[in-house]
């Protein structure tokens, strides 16, 4: 199977398998108005399997919700045909507006305008909690 | 702007030196009366609360100070709609200091980014609940005259109590202290809580779910409320509610000098007739906590620059 190279654009790599449409949905790509491919369970030399996102076109993209989805994932940026610069993702210490608070009480849910933030308070189990109410996030 | 949302916000020597303005506050009171004249308190209630807004009020006025307030949420601007950040921006013009309880989780965060005055959370739904934790502590400190070396028992709702993971907390930043955990098994410390706390610092505790057992190993007894409020199913809170009560007869094998302690109010978890016994220390707590408000209100005023 094969998809084409891309000339300007992006290519998030080295996404565990099984991450790839978690991303897809998180970096909300769903909604991109330029053409976006998702390849997923690719043969790896360095993971045994993978998924890779490709965005063929100019796109804001949040590196929060890449690190976040998968820390060991690698940003290529495309231009004119031509890598031009690849960023290796790291967990974020912060996340705003990317998760919601699942706790009912939780101020986050009824204070007008109010971000939702997590914070990361374990970066051995990666685990977030809520900026306001420190309600630990769902597991990805 | 100087805040105080949860006992980690104070660092172990702020600890240590509001109890020692509260001992200075009940050995030399004359000292203090007037020490915030023309200062003034806003107590913002946005849930039924009897002691901790009583408590407070007494603190500032014990101050020399004077206290504005919020009857409730159904009396407030909150009534209509408005958010903690504009009821906080509002009220920083009229007060020098707030203490706010509200029902939503995280509430005081919000206040306290917000205001232009101190915000102190008098309780964010099951969030945090610092100043009980104060007089808490300060309650210890009188009844035992350090921290160190003793067997602390919690007993009851173990799982939504915020007093009780809050207290864990804040003992567990003082050495050489014993936990034993005492609840059903729906009603257990949760995991994360242990493991901030206990596992991390390898902090000695057992978990057993009968009281009388090890009732004579303990010098503190913590008792809790099973609150109704804290259910979102009201089977499983009449199921739960009756699992401990404490009662002269249990009473019987514990140390001659244990201290009881329970953060208000109760329900039947301790039988009245424990109330003569003096073991039971649950309404000095209350005192306490009066103090431990007032050496607060002191110090972030001071720090404020208001005083």
């Amino acid at each position: 199977m094969t998809v084409d190279s891309i000339q300007n654009g992006t290519v998030i790599d080295h996404i565990a398998a099984g991450g790839g449409m978690k991303l897809y949905h998180l970096l909300e790509l769903e909604k991109a108005e330029v053409p976006v491919a998702i390849m997923m369970n690719v043969t790896s030399h360095r993971l045994g399997r993978k998924d890779i996102i490709k965005i063929d076109g100019e796109m804001p993209l949040n590196f929060d919700v890449i690190g976040y989805v998968d820390p060991d994932a690698t940003v290529n940026v495309i231009r004119n045909g031509v890598l031009q610069e690849k960023k290796q993702m790291v967990l974020p210490t912060h996340l705003k507006n990317v998760l919601r608070c699942k706790n009912p009480r939780c101020i986050s849910g009824s204070e007008q305008e109010l971000p939702q933030i997590f914070v990361l308070t374990d970066r051995i189990h990666k685990e977030y909690r809520c900026y306001w109410c420190e309600t630990r996030a769902a597991q990805l | 702007m100087r805040s105080i949302i949860d006992i980690p916000d104070l660092s172990l020597p702020e600890l240590d030196a509001l109890m020692d303005t509260a001992e200075d506050i009940i050995a030399r009171p004359r000292e203090y009366q007037e020490i915030c004249r023309h200062k003034k308190l806003a107590t913002l209630f946005f849930e039924p609360s009897t002691r901790t807004r009583l408590s407070f009020e007494a603190a500032m006025y014990e101050l020399g100070g004077s206290v504005i307030s919020v009857a409730g949420a159904d009396a407030s601007s909150v009534a209509k709609g408005e958010s903690v950040a504009d009821t906080v921006k509002t009220v920083s013009c009229y007060a020098d200091i707030i203490a706010m309880r509200h029902p939503k989780e995280g509430a005081a965060r919000v206040a306290a980014m917000n205001a232009t005055v101190p915000v102190i959370n008098a309780g964010d739904g099951g969030h945090a609940h610092p100043t009980q934790t104060l007089a808490d502590l300060l309650t210890i400190r009188r009844e035992k005259g350090s921290f160190s070396g003793l067997t602390v028992g919690m007993c009851g709702d173990l799982k939504f109590g915020r007093t009780v993971h809050s207290l864990l907390n804040a003992l567990c930043r003082y050495s050489n202290v014993r936990f034993v955990l005492i609840s059903p098994e729906e009603l257990k410390v949760p995991s994360y809580v242990k493991s901030e706390a206990l596992k991390k610092k390898d902090i000695p505790y057992d978990q057993v779910t009968d009281l009388e057992s090890v009732i004579g190993d303990l010098d503190i007894l913590y008792m809790t409320r099973v609150q109704r409020e804290r259910f979102f199913n009201e089977e499983d809170y009449l199921r739960l509610k009756d699992s401990y009560i404490l009662t002269p007869e249990k009473l019987k094998k514990a140390k001659s000098n244990l201290c009881i302690m329970h953060p208000l109010p109760r329900v039947n978890e301790i039988s009245v007739s424990v109330d003569e016994d003096p073991r039971a220390c649950y309404f000095k707590q209350v005192l306490y906590g009066k103090f431990m408000r007032e050496a607060l209100i002191l110090k972030l005023l001071k720090e404020a620059g208001t005083l």
